[in-house]
């Protein structure tokens, strides 16, 4: 026994020293996420981490971080899509005009439709524009870069030909509420607990979920460690999987307090909460998210091993459009309106968000917690840069560099290694 | 005559191979010198060393021509002095004319600014040259390969070419075609221009050589001067061949069982030119415990058969019948050949065969995910107890199964390829070039695996450029050329011999 933890030591040194090399990168990210931050907080004068203001950065940031999930598929099989920003803006479009309302001629009869049914019509909407771009992708062998940009063209024309420039809203309480609502609290079933502060309301369930969602982060995270070092897995070593674990459980509780103290859980949140545990299941556990990885690092050597590499390039692109639906949809709610400029250029967001999320543009490599810290990395940017007043010219500049920055950093430690 | 390149003492290593040592070549002025070897002789490597494409530094020994040391370190500098290299793969763009293509690089321009005037005429004159009708606007793509070999040359001799030399250039032309290339290579030794061949037809360079230099694993064997002793093709076989037999492959009791697996009047046609048929009718069968040879040369079609075999991964227009255990089965897509029990190792192990920036064990899985996931759910532990199983059993040196499969060894690249597709549970396992590349303990590892896979009642079939691996550890071998199986021979009345000759044969000459 004693003899065998010896023998295993110097390995396990090894081991723990390649890991980190491994996965330099990810923590890095964390890392830079948390410095900028911080390097806003002092400039802002406290302004980011203000609990009004991290309800701003979630409902900004949702629509970017849940297309990001959808793009980073796009991206690791080895593709791109331009067209993201467009269907955002013609699905809100068009569910905006089905719910307000419009007169069909043809008909002669004014046709209303309840938000309930023009959700998943909306959805499914984005779902076949994916698949009609990605039949060309996939079948027709057209490069992705140019049928997602004749998208991109077609889907802003057709929603300008739509809206003529007009405003669609408002909408019902009901569909505002994915963007503008909360989830509801004690005090909406009678139950009235007072604020730890003692003063002010306080969201008490967000807190609870808040405590539930670290412990269970922590509890299945350490379950799964413990399992994995009995297999011999790849796993992190202790300090790091301690360390990584601590930060992430504080900075849920820390968010959870802030949220508590504001307005609550907002309900995109949970949306977007519930999208990054499922495509983190998916790329991480499932045949078809490893079939994907595949794809993107060598299509040929899958397709020889008995992958059908068309028929998952195809279906990425309908994910992919299914989730811009989405965020069509949340952006509509959010703005209480359809307009003709929504959506514009959110593609380079989205993209921006993954390549700084360390997702190679040649394919087969991305994480999804990458491009959720690379999304909020360029969300904390955009947000504590507009509070502190720097102009959008220059903001530009800013992301633009950093951008720049994140690459090259990946390609020359890439280069290093 | 005096010699107008002397190479003295050439030793080439890549990462693990030796591929050329202490190899010397002299080529007298105005001769035609051919070089002849097996495929992996080093013939290529030699004349990559000659043509900078190698720089001086990356090699070792003396490169004298026209009477000085020559170091060339680029390709640039060797076509300064008239060495012209024509390789294999013609390096012609498709899409622009033959006069852009003849200056491409060396244009005659005055800053810049191209004088297509100058260039047509030259194409002209050039084109005379070579005794091809051709306007000069005639894209690339529009005449044949024939044509595309002389446009090639022509554009050697715009370079002002001293010594040419052209790796395998009748390979793929039809007989007319061959003649007149000969033909005008002996116009040009007229003109003193030297050439040196790269060919595997013996017939031709007995017609057309001066000198000949044998190569033989990467050293040289001897040179025969044609005009002293009478040549046969006979006695350059054996001296292409001519090397000793030791216990390179493990000992195996051939149990043969039934017919497993028949193809039956197998044709593929090109995947780019419909019509051009590149596997013209193959039959073959391979029995439970059985390993089956595939000889031939370069471009036979060896992988072409092998690939339209699994699931028409190449070709068009692929038609026969294919059967296992004697039922007929549908190899139609690779997912339907996996499922009836086929599986390809493909011999571009990097481009085709690994997914390089993913660990062994994702690697090792690849083909065969359900088995080790439940409802689309990967369960990680058994993925990883496959994965150890396989990299126990065959050897795969490695810090252990999370090791990204670009940074192991050829050999071990290798046998992750393998073992992803022994982990498909195949019965018949097709082997393309299975120890290319790889060092000869590797290799004797891959043969151990192979006696076991056909111990164990599966079929194999063995592609291999190297003869003596064939008669090493195959029951029968079957001889490929241009597209069809010209022999076929149990292994143990063949010989390198013998199989040269029957491969010769096809291209009109009695060994």
């Amino acid at each position: 026994m004693s003899q065998d933890a010896i023998a295993g030591a110097p390995d396990q040194a090894a081991a723990s020293a390649a890991f980190w090399k491994n996965n330099l990168r990810d923590y890095g990210l964390l890392g830079s996420l948390l410095v900028v931050m911080a390097f806003f907080y002092f400039l802002t004068g406290g302004v980011l981490l203000e609990p009004v203001n991290i309800t701003n950065l979630i409902l900004q940031n949702s629509y970017v971080v849940i297309m990001a999930l959808g793009m980073l598929l796009v991206i690791v099989g080895g593709n791109i899509d331009l067209s993201v920003g467009s269907i955002v803006g013609f699905v809100g479009a068009i569910a905006a005009t089905l719910m307000v309302g419009f007169h069909l001629p043809l008909l002669d009869v004014d046709v209303k439709i309840p938000w309930e049914l023009v959700i998943p019509f909306a959805l499914a909407l984005g779902g076949a524009i994916g698949a009609a771009q990605g039949y060309f992708v996939a079948y027709s062998k057209i490069p992705a870069f140019i049928v997602t940009l004749a998208g991109m063209l077609i889907f802003r024309g057709l929603t300008g030909n739509m809206l003529l420039g007009q405003f669609v809203g408002p909408f019902d309480r009901g569909f505002q509420a994915i963007s503008a609502g909360f989830i509801p609290d004690f005090r909406d079933f009678g139950i009235i607990l007072p604020a730890p502060n003692g003063e002010g309301r306080f969201f008490w369930l967000t807190m609870l979920i808040g405590v539930v969602g670290a412990a269970l982060m922590v509890g299945l995270g350490a379950r799964r460690w413990l399992r994995d070092r009995a297999q011999s897995m790849d796993i992190e070593p202790f300090p790091l999987f301690i360390g990584k674990n601590a930060i992430f459980g504080a900075l849920i509780l820390y968010f959870s307090y802030r949220l508590a103290e504001n307005k609550g859980l907002p309900n995109v949140l949970v949306i977007m909460g519930a999208l990054i545990i499922a495509y983190t299941f998916v790329t991480t556990r499932t045949t078809i998210g490893r079939r994907i990885y595949a794809l993107g690092g060598n299509r040929l050597a899958a397709q020889l091993s008995g992958i059908r590499t068309d028929r998952l390039t195809f279906l990425t692109f309908v994910n992919m459009g299914a989730l811009a639906g989405l965020a069509g949809l949340i952006v509509a709610a959010r703005l209480n309106s359809a307009t003709p400029s929504a959506g514009n250029a959110f593609e380079l967001d989205v993209i921006a968000a993954c390549f700084i999320g360390g997702v190679s543009a040649s394919g087969g490599v991305g994480k999804v917690m990458g491009v959720v810290i690379g999304a909020f990395f360029m969300g904390v940017m955009n947000n504590g840069m507009s509070i502190y007043g720097i102009g959008i010219f220059w903001q530009q500049v800013v992301k633009g560099v950093v951008l720049l920055a994140a690459v090259f950093v990946d390609v020359y430690q890439k280069n290093k290694g | 005559m005096n010699p107008i390149l002397e190479m003295r003492g050439i030793n080439k290593n890549f990462p693990g191979v030796k591929a050329l040592r202490d190899v010397n070549l002299a080529v007298r002025e105005g001769e035609i010198h051919a070089i002849c070897g097996e495929n992996g002789a080093g013939k290529s490597t030699l004349m990559k060393v000659l043509s900078g494409v190698y720089p001086y530094g990356s090699y070792e020994g003396q490169i004298v021509y026209q009477g000085e040391e020559r170091r060339f370190a680029r390709i640039a500098d060797s076509e300064h002095l008239g060495i012209i290299i024509i390789h294999q793969e013609l390096a012609l763009v498709p899409l622009l004319s033959i006069a852009e293509n003849m200056f491409l690089g060396n244009e005659p321009a005055k800053r810049g600014v191209i004088d297509w005037g100058v260039a047509f005429n030259r194409t002209r004159d050039l084109l005379k040259k070579v005794g091809l009708k051709e306007s000069p606007n005639t894209l690339i793509t529009d005449i044949g390969i024939g044509k595309q070999q002389l446009v090639e040359i022509a554009k050697a001799l715009a370079k002002k070419v001293k010594l040419l030399i052209l790796d395998e250039p009748t390979a793929s032309l039809n007989e007319t075609d061959s003649e007149a290339l000969l033909k005008l290579l002996l116009e040009f030794k007229a003109q003193g221009i030297t050439s040196i061949m790269i060919s595997h037809k013996l017939n031709e360079l007995a017609k057309i050589a001066d000198s000949i230099t044998v190569l033989r694993d990467g050293t040289t064997v001897e040179t025969i001067d044609c005009h002293r002793e009478k040549i046969s093709e006979g006695r350059i076989i054996k001296s292409m061949v001519g090397r000793e037999m030791s216990d390179r492959y493990p000992p195996r009791e051939s149990k043969i069982g039934e017919t497993l697996f028949e193809v039956r009047d197998w044709r593929v046609e090109h995947p780019l030119h419909a019509g051009r048929q590149v596997i013209k009718g193959v039959n073959l069968s391979v029995k439970r415990g059985e390993v089956v040879g595939v000889a031939g040369l370069m471009g036979a079609g060896r992988t072409e058969l092998a690939m339209s075999v699994f699931g028409r991964a190449y070709g068009r227009n692929v038609r026969g019948q294919a059967f296992m255990a004697g039922r007929e089965i549908d190899v139609s897509s690779i997912q339907k050949a996996v499922a009836a029990g086929i599986a390809y190792v493909t011999e571009d192990r990097k481009g085709l065969g690994l997914v390089l920036n993913e660990d062994i064990k994702a690697n090792v899985t690849l083909a065969n995910l359900p088995a080790i996931a439940w409802r689309g759910v990967i369960d990680d532990h058994r993925e990883a107890g496959v994965a150890n199983q396989y990299r126990g059993a065959l050897n795969i040196r490695s810090s252990g199964i999370f090791q990204k499969t670009l940074n192991l060894s050829g050999g071990n690249q290798q046998k992750v390829v393998l073992s992803k597709w022994l982990f498909a549970q195949p019965q018949m396992l097709i082997l393309d070039e299975p120890t290319r590349g790889i060092d000869v303990g590797a290799k004797y590892e891959i043969y151990t695996i192979i006696n076991d896979l056909v111990a164990a009642g599966k079929g194999v079939i063995v592609i291999s450029s190297e003869m003596p691996e064939l008669l090493g550890i195959c029951d029968r071998i079957y001889v490929m050329n241009e597209g069809r199986f010209v022999d076929e021979m149990p292994a143990k009345e063949a010989s390198q011999e013998k199989i040269m000759a029957s491969i010769m044969k096809q291209y009109g000459a009695a060994a």
